[in-house]
């Protein structure tokens, strides 16, 4: 596509990251968007359909909002979306982002986008307060782009009622502890979600932040 | 495990933060940006703003001090204080605070808990509940016996503090929590201002009759009242003011002193 060859050509002379944010029309998007312009990225522009994702070298599904609103703002551009992340953008849900890319989940009627296999399920209510609220740390459990120069047991803030389960184990890349564990970075190639907020976690957030938006910039070259 | 919060709380009249802040490194020590960013260097873990300005066209001004501080800070933040509507909410919300917290909006129209949780989630929606003790017999209250065996219980004030409601505390809490508050932000009237600690009986009987996190509030004048109010009840976060205000004590301190103390703290 023109567009693409263009976006390649442009890079070859800019070596920084144009992301999008994609809002489900329910709240704080500003937080996320001067932390990824605070850490570097060259542009953030808020997006209400996924029609022009060859215009970024990378997309943030953010994390504020209800699953089945943010599900069907999303649905009709799944394909799109799909094709993004198969052609090699890197993607990042954080929070509902991440969750909505599961199956299913169980704060929601609806099916989820189904691009990673397993489901979202309630945090063990018997045993911790809900929503799990506040900062905890992370259990570093595979090898990740996202958590580079990130210490074992580094503080990052959650706020979340519902936690992934995926079925392969294997995508999970650092993990936390409430009561059960807790997935809180999976990773997948250049898909990568968070159950923690980066953009509200400090100083470590935001080595992720400028780590994703490195992932950004090598993507968009190799494309 | 989740660390117990540390969080400071600024009152702002008219884009201004008041009541005796005082650094001798800060310059402006109105400057609720500046203010908020020293709090986050020091190691705050959260920030709530009161907004405490009167008129509506100073309500305006938060939203633009809410969006600056937005800008700059990477930690959580709360604005509360003269949110009466749904809109009031949006407009803080959209301007970049992760919370918003409402109090005598709530009791008066306890839909306006439901409302905004299902537009923004629960994580959004903090109910501010002032409590203070009664000593006049009600029916159908919980009732507390004090150290001096006068019976008590507790009543939701609203107005800050300043009106009765009638309402009974511990019932308040459950039905903001069924409602799909995401936390409760609690404060002692009698405790506060006293500098004397927590209202730690208060802190306790809300924690045990929900089962969303609590923020304890009001009386806090020394770090031990903080370890006080962590060891006496299950509350997940301690709010204070005036001891954060001056240079003497730094959140880095008390933190360090929790956590020597055995409360789990993020340092």
């Amino acid at each position: 596509m023109a567009g693409e060859r263009e976006s390649q050509a442009r890079k070859g002379r800019c070596d920084l990251a144009r992301i999008a944010i994609f809002d489900y029309g329910a709240g704080n998007l500003f937080s996320l968007q001067s932390a990824l312009e605070r850490n570097g990225a060259e542009s953030v522009e808020i997006i209400y359909d996924l029609k022009h994702l060859h215009r970024f070298d990378g997309l943030v599904l953010p994390g504020v909002g209800n699953f089945d609103p943010a599900i069907r703002s999303i649905e009709s551009g799944a394909s799109e979306l799909g094709k993004a992340i198969d052609s090699g953008m890197p993607v990042m849900g954080i929070c509902l982002g991440m969750e909505m890319l599961f199956n299913r989940s169980e704060e929601g009627k609806l099916d989820g986008l189904k691009i990673l296999d397993g489901d979202v399920v309630m945090l063990p209510r018997s045993k911790v307060k809900i929503p799990h609220m506040g900062w905890n740390n992370l259990r570093i459990t595979g090898d990740s782009r996202l958590l580079k120069g990130v210490r074992e047991g580094s503080w990052v803030y959650f706020v979340h009622s519902y936690r992934a389960a995926p079925k392969s184990r294997k995508i999970v890349v650092a993990t936390t502890d409430y009561g059960v564990s807790v997935p809180a970075v999976i990773e997948r190639d250049n898909l990568i979600g968070v159950q923690f907020h980066p953009e509200k976690s400090g100083d470590t957030g935001a080595v992720m932040i400028k780590n994703f938006i490195a992932i950004c910039d090598n993507g968009s070259g190799a494309r | 495990m989740l660390a117990k919060r540390i969080i400071p709380c600024l009152d702002v009249d008219n884009g201004r933060v008041v009541k005796g802040v005082h650094f001798s490194e800060v310059k402006d020590a109105g400057d609720p940006v500046e203010l908020a960013e020293r709090y986050s260097e020091q190691g705050a873990d959260e920030l709530v703003f009161l907004d405490i300005t009167a008129s509506e066209q100073g309500r305006d001004t938060m939203k633009s001090v809410v969006r600056k501080v937005a800008e700059v800070i990477d930690i959580p933040f709360t604005v509360g204080g003269g949110i009466k509507k749904l809109e009031d909410a949006r407009g803080i919300l959209l301007s970049g605070a992760d919370k918003v917290s409402i109090n005598t909006a709530a009791v008066k129209n306890p839909e306006l808990i439901t409302q905004l949780m299902s537009i923004f989630g629960k994580q959004c929606v903090v109910v501010a509940i002032d409590a203070k003790r009664n000593y006049d017999a009600a029916p159908g209250k919980t009732v507390f016996a004090g150290k001096d065996g006068r019976k008590f219980w507790f009543e939701v004030r609203i107005y800050g503090g300043k009106e009765g409601t009638g309402i009974d505390a511990v019932k308040w809490a459950r039905e903001v929590e069924s409602r799909g508050a995401g936390e409760i932000l609690l404060t002692s009237i009698d405790a506060d201002g006293t500098e004397n600690g927590y209202d730690i009986q208060l802190s306790k009987t809300i924690c045990s009759s929900t089962r969303i996190p609590v923020i304890a509030s009001g009386g806090c004048g020394t770090s031990r009242h903080m370890l006080e109010v962590f060891e006496g009840a299950d509350v997940d976060a301690a709010l204070a003011a005036s001891i954060f205000h001056y240079d003497k004590s730094t959140i880095e301190k008390v933190k360090k002193y929790l956590k020597r103390n055995g409360i789990r703290i993020r340092l």
